[in-house]
């Protein structure tokens, strides 16, 4: 030891860069442990899209398929519940469908869908995740005596109309999402991709 | 004979001493030497029924562990193999059931002793912090084992309970798939709920125990008359310095808590064996029934131990707004160390005003799990559901001005039952 006198500015910035470099290791090693968290790229690959067949759907009924794990729910709706859509409009949070996450452009009309009678929805209420149930009839219901078709979750009681619009005064905050999807020929749907030419 | 046997006992125990010259200092420190207040009563068997409840759930945890496979295709297969074909596994799963349902029991029990005999006030903040973080990995910890069954509740619990994050803003969608690691509740999912249940959290748990225990020794218990027994006098039959109405831990406390640990293992012992079900409050009928994303089941509602705070989320008409409170339900608790402005511990020398309040929270809170435990569907119940919430909430906001406003009597200087 040539000289013993402790330079305390120096030892001062040596603690600090070991900190900071050190923090930054340990910053740059936790991305692989939270990266690690997302989705796989097999479970990425899982959410192709699908062809379904539509041409043996009757007016009033309903098929379900599978797309990204979720269930998708295409209905087929008759003149009367299309009739309906308008007279339940005060009663719905966003009649409009103006809140523009909950379908692709070709879908933001008064039947949310690209044919007037053919719905496709996410079977998946916007509220925690359970499947409404699909409630078609006109007439009253224990949970609404002036029901207008619909579907109705039964883990919180949020209600929806023939479009997948939510009601008022229930827990879903938003309409039922309407998937990406485009029709391949009149009775084919593809669920995963929007129309050629549309955004 | 005997000579040669104690000689050697007393070799073994000097050499292991002095390599571990803190054993029997800790060894003291936390049990023959540590004075308890010699007035605990009834409600002083919780804190220890629920460590030995922890050791059930870890013991039969790991036998579990051993049979069950944690995967969405094999999962729930290897219950029902559990239950049927394993030697005594429908024991050693019922254990563990009623195990989790006996932890909330006590530990709700546990939580609202503190409350009657304000043990959270100065110096045991730090041990009610710790303690409702316990609560909080608690909570954690049940939710994910009562996925890995992978029935229906399993898997539509789990993503109702995923989905309350999808609720942030900004980021809500990214995380729930973060934490699912999938657009839905899978066997990704699942996979690493196994790993966070039987690892990552019971590390937590265990270690949060360590530092309640810790927290609470350094401080001292308090006792039901909230009496400061460290600044009364000095003196027992063990020691000149120690306080006068502390008795060492070991044996008279560890000898008291054997009694109550009979009573309750022959409670669970008769759930465990006759009503494991409990009605399909413990375990839900909708979870024998394989896990099927395709089809919800018409009732979803979480274990009772969680329904205040699902009637909470559930009577709230907005999405966060009801996330928050549900949540905030919880956060509140964290808080009453410094909520309570009153100048005495126990509600013996409160007056009437803590009483009723006191007993307004717990009314809250079993009729709030009642609701949350209910269909929901009546509109008037929605209403009750509001105003609980409402009062649980004040409870708590209020309590600063009702701590102060209520008359107390002087505490007096020795714990009311000495010699």
């Amino acid at each position: 030891m040539a000289d013993d006198s402790v330079n305390l500015g120096r030892r001062r910035f040596l603690t600090a860069t070991t900190a900071v470099v050190g923090g930054a290791g340990a910053l740059v090693a936790a991305v692989p442990f939270i990266k690690g968290w997302n989705p796989s790229a097999k479970a990425k690959l899982a959410g192709a899209p699908i062809t379904v067949d539509i041409s043996k759907i009757r007016p009033g009924e309903q098929l379900q398929y599978e797309w990204r794990g979720q269930p998708i729910v295409i209905i087929s709706r008759t003149p009367e519940a299309l009739a309906a859509l308008p007279t339940v409009e005060d009663k719905l949070r966003d009649p409009g469908s103006e809140n523009l996450d909950q379908q692709p452009s070709y879908a933001n009309n008064i039947h949310r869908s690209i044919r007037p009678e053919i719905l496709v929805l996410v079977g998946i209420c916007t509220h925690l995740g359970c499947a409404p149930k699909f409630y078609p009839e006109l007439e009253p219901q224990p949970f609404d005596s002036e029901w207008k078709g619909g579907f109705f979750c039964p883990c919180h009681k949020s209600k929806f109309d023939f479009a997948g619009r939510v009601y008022q005064g229930v827990p879903a905050p938003t309409n039922l999402v309407v998937p990406p999807h485009r029709f391949i020929d009149d009775g084919t749907i593809e669920i995963g991709v929007d129309p050629q030419g549309a955004a | 004979m005997a000579n040669v046997l104690t000689r050697t006992a007393n070799n073994v125990a000097t050499w292991v001493n002095d390599r571990v010259p803190g054993m029997m200092p800790f060894y003291r420190k936390h049990l023959t030497e540590y004075y308890a207040p010699k007035n605990f009563n009834l409600w002083y068997y919780f804190g220890s029924l629920a460590m030995i409840v922890l050791v059930n759930q870890i013991v039969t945890g790991i036998w579990l562990t051993m049979n069950y496979k944690p995967s969405a295709a094999e999962a729930f297969a290897s219950v029902e193999y559990i239950m049927r074909d394993v030697e005594w596994g429908w024991l050693i799963r019922y254990m563990h059931s009623t195990g989790a349902s006996a932890f909330f029991i006590v530990v709700y029990l546990h939580m609202f002793r503190g409350l009657m005999y304000g043990s959270y006030q100065k110096p045991r903040e730090l041990v009610w912090i710790l303690g409702m973080l316990i609560y909080l990995v608690l909570m954690a910890e049940a939710f994910l084992g009562y996925v890995l069954p992978w029935g229906q509740m399993s898997f539509w619990g789990a993503k109702v309970i995923i989905n309350l994050f999808g609720a942030i803003p900004w980021i809500g969608g990214a995380l729930t798939e973060w934490i699912m690691g999938d657009y839905l509740p899978s066997d990704i999912t699942l996979n690493r709920f196994f790993a966070l249940h039987v690892i990552a959290l019971p590390l937590v748990l265990l270690l949060l125990v360590v530092l309640h225990l810790g927290a609470l020794h350094e401080v001292g218990s308090n006792n039901p008359d909230g009496v400061d027994i460290k600044k009364g006098p000095k003196g027992n039959r063990w020691s000149p310095t120690a306080p006068a109405d502390g008795i060492p831990f070991h044996p008279y406390y560890t000898v008291k808590d054997m009694v109550g640990l009979g009573f309750f293992l022959m409670i669970c012992a008769f759930i465990i064996f006759f009503e494991p079900t409990v009605g399909g409050w413990f375990l839900e009928h909708d979870n024998y029934v394989e896990a099927n994303r395709l089809v919800t089941p018409e009732l979803i509602k979480p274990v009772w131990y969680y329904t205040p705070y699902y009637a909470m989320l559930r009577v709230v008409p907005h999405k966060l707004s009801g996330v928050l409170i549900m949540f905030g339900a919880i956060a509140v608790l964290f808080l009453v160390p410094w909520l309570d402005r009153s100048p005495v511990r126990s509600h013996r020398y409160k007056g009437w005003l803590t009483k009723v309040m006191l007993g307004l929270l717990a009314v809250c809170f079993i009729w709030l799990g009642k609701i949350g435990a209910g269909p929901g569907t009546d509109p008037v119940e929605t209403i009750i559901g509001r105003v609980l919430t409402f009062l649980y909430f004040m409870f708590f906001i209020t309590m600063p001005i009702w701590t102060r406003l209520d008359r107390t009597r002087p505490v007096p200087e020795r714990v009311t039952t000495h010699d």
